[in-house]
């Protein structure tokens, strides 16, 4: 689709369409390296980190401090036996990992690396092309990811794989929601779908500061679309075995892992370049003229998305699988409903700005009637029902104790009588009953 | 090359080589998915190959210079809606392939006269409504990133009403699903704590044992013996016991053997 999009991307944007082919060819040959590179090296980056999260080293046996470690597992996979199910319906079998891979490559062909530089003799931009909606592909392309995920289990023929799909179907969609509606304050903003021109836009403020909403619900919900832990039910290995890809050996489960790994780098790409400036020095660095110009911010780029992936990796390490069913509670009746409301206030502040309000009025005004309108009566309603639902937990509580229990219990009363003076220094040093208030006075020292 | 293959202004309706390249790549494909779709037996191919032809017509999208249309096509209809086919489809179960028995006399027959009818109606339509039309360069609305702000210019200005009717035609059908599908729960819904008392006051707060793995089976028909070497009931599952469970080891230690010689169920 990247081609298309180069064929029809040149009527609106300036620097795009026009270049040369062979530059264009040099940026896709570029782009999939680094994705590949990228790959490599968040694998060997996570497993040292959450080695050291863990108090172990991680990886430190291949290369030096064990950095081609991925590099060894990539080409053992590789030449790994092939074993393909019975069951299998094998055209899908065969197609899945191609359409999960595709759209994780493709989807990159919009982000912004970094500026206008000079490649031999070509002012060309840093960013293989842009579309005056460039966001969108990358919205489309992880739409698109979701069919390898969902036909792989489907297609392998097996129990494990097809509840894993079936989970993953359902948990990207929903969580592509939350992560849509959290783009939707960007584009007010910055009046644009296009990557480099929100890119531009942050020149003065990055949108993490304004949007901060935004930026934390488009968090949460790219952990769900990519399948990280907490969220990473499709695979939950101690539920699913391996979930969708359980069936899948050699190359082609080497292409689902690409592509789980590609797909969390852009997300975070995706994240710096619509919250954290793009490729824009980050602020002491920022005083430095010569910052965000030539080829420097591709170096404060990666960066960028290095720590993303770094607060990915802390993720696992961190926090346990959620249940399934909290899990999609949590997307649609918590991250969706804020982004709505927030989506509101956040219109209705550009609206006011637009009618030349003054920028503290605009900001303030908002907010103050969306929370007294909506956040306020609505917690007040939940808080309503919590206290409901907790009294009728007493209630239940109470019924309970009231009924007498089957399984042999102690009563509640009991009252365990001081041992004998005989029976406690028989036993050495370890009293029979040693309970507060029962405490023996004995002298225990034998 | 490339100058002639971005998309450059449509001069008397002549078409760009980049486009009629990617036309007579997509056009046969986009054709190839719908027939394909109502040929294949399998429900899950067939819904496949609706999602070839629904993302060769993003791309006409995009093509045409409508690269809003064509993205929100591909994300709308090949990742939302055919995701919730397939998801509906997957449960159905992998060997659901459409029988071939004619349930109504001559109904193929009908069906076949009836869509070749409409089929002609729809292109002679369509067909006369395009004749006489000079296709237009779209750049001029479309400059300064303008194909999302016409899109919406249209929509909030001229089509406003057909619009909102639209918005709430899918409302009352998603209400109306809801409605459908909803089981009133009968009593509370229960908690995990009231779960796990339930549990422990059913006499019972362990899981019911495994079946037996023994050096004559695994299968989950075998039962599990008794520390006195007896079946245990309890293991086989319930649609099983008709069969003799396999009592594993033919040596299996007689109760007897033990000077406490309760055996239990």
């Amino acid at each position: 689709m990247s081609h298309l999009a180069v064929l029809a991307a040149g009527q609106n944007l300036p620097g795009f369409g026009n270049q040369p082919f062979w530059i264009s060819l040099i940026k896709v040959v570029a782009v999939f390296a680094f994705l590949v590179i990228m790959t490599l090296f968040s694998i060997v980056f996570e497993r040292k980190v959450v080695g050291r999260m863990q108090n172990r080293i991680g990886p430190n046996r291949t290369g030096p401090w064990g950095v081609l470690q991925s590099l060894a597992d990539g080409v053992k996979l590789a030449f790994k036996e092939e074993i393909i199910p019975a069951l299998a319906d094998k055209p899908i079998y065969f197609l899945a990992p191609i359409l999960s891979a595709t759209p994780a490559f493709v989807a990159f062909s919009v982000i912004p690396f970094g500026p206008e530089v000079s490649m031999f003799g070509h002012r060309t931009a840093l960013q293989l092309t842009d579309l005056p909606v460039g966001v969108l592909v990358v919205f489309a392309c992880s739409s698109l990811g979701v069919y390898g995920i969902v036909l792989s289990g489907w297609a392998s023929g097996s129990t494990y794989p097809l509840l894993g799909s079936l989970r993953s179907a359902a948990q990207m969609i929903s969580y592509e929601v939350g992560m849509g509606l959290s783009m939707v304050a960007v584009f007010l903003f910055s009046s644009s779908m296009s990557t480099s021109q929100i890119v531009a836009a942050q020149s003065h403020t990055w949108y993490i500061i304004p949007l901060f909403v935004s930026f934390a619900i488009y968090a949460i919900s790219v952990v769900g679309e990519t399948n990280r832990a907490p969220f990473d039910l499709p695979e939950a290995e101690s539920e699913l075995v391996g979930g969708f890809h359980t069936e899948y050996s050699s190359f082609k489960f080497a292409m689902f892992f690409l592509a789980e790994y590609i797909n969390m780098v852009t997300v975070s790409a995706l994240a710096t370049t619509l919250f954290l400036g793009g490729w824009r020095a980050p602020w002491p660095l920022s005083l430095w003229h010569g910052a965000n110009s030539g080829w420097w911010p591709m170096l404060w780029f990666t960066a960028k998305v290095i720590a993303i992936i770094f607060a990915f990796v802390w993720l696992r390490g961190t926090l346990p699988r959620l249940r399934y069913d909290q899990f999609m509670a949590f997307g649609w009746k918590m991250l969706i409903p804020i982004n709505l409301v927030w989506i509101l206030a956040v219109t209705s502040i550009h609206v006011l700005r637009d009618r030349n309000w003054p920028a503290w009025e605009a900001t303030i005004v908002p907010l103050a009637f969306v929370l007294l309108l909506i956040v306020v009566p609505g917690l007040m309603i939940w808080e309503g029902a919590a206290a409901r639902r907790a009294g009728q937990d007493a209630e239940d509580e109470e019924d309970a104790a009231q009924e007498r229990p089957t399984f042999p219990t102690p009563p509640m009363d009991l009252t365990i009588p001081t041992p004998p003076r005989r029976l406690a220094t028989a036993s050495v040093s370890r009293p029979a009953a040693e309970l507060p208030g029962t405490r023996s006075e004995v002298d225990t020292d034998g | 090359m490339s100058a002639v293959l971005a998309a450059g202004p449509l001069v008397n309706g002549q078409v760009p080589l980049g486009e009629a390249i990617a036309f007579w790549i997509l056009g046969p494909i986009s054709l190839a998915g719908a027939i394909g779709m109502v040929l294949l037996r399998n429900a899950i191919h067939s819904a496949l190959s609706l999602v070839a032809t629904m993302m060769c017509l993003g791309a006409f999208y995009i093509i045409e210079q409508g690269p809003f249309l064509g993205l929100v096509q591909i994300i709308v209809y090949t990742g939302a809606i055919m995701i919730l086919f397939l998801f509906v489809l997957m449960l159905v179960g992998r060997d659901a392939s459409d029988s071939i028995v004619e349930t109504l006399r001559g109904q193929r027959w009908a069906a076949a006269l009836f869509g070749i009818g409409f089929a002609l109606m729809v292109a002679l339509g369509v067909g006369r409504a395009f004749t006489g039309e000079r296709p237009v360069n779209l750049d001029k609305p479309n400059v300064d990133g303008g194909n999302v702000t016409s899109v919406a210019e249209l929509l909030f200005t001229k089509y406003l009403f057909a619009f909102e009717l639209t918005s709430a035609l899918l409302i009352v059908a998603a209400v109306g699903a809801m409605v459908l599908a909803h089981i009133e729960r009968e009593g509370r819904k229960p908690t995990q704590k009231s779960l796990a008392r339930e549990r422990i006051r059913s006499g019972r707060p362990q899981p019911l044992p495994g079946p037996g793995v023994l050096s004559t089976g695994n299968s989950i028909g075998t039962a599990a013996l008794l520390p006195d070497g007896t079946i245990s009931q309890e293991s086989v599952m319930a649609g099983l016991q008709e069969f003799p469970p396999d009592t594993g080891n033919p040596r299996a230690l007689d109760p007897a053997d033990y000077g406490d010689s309760e055996v239990r169920q």
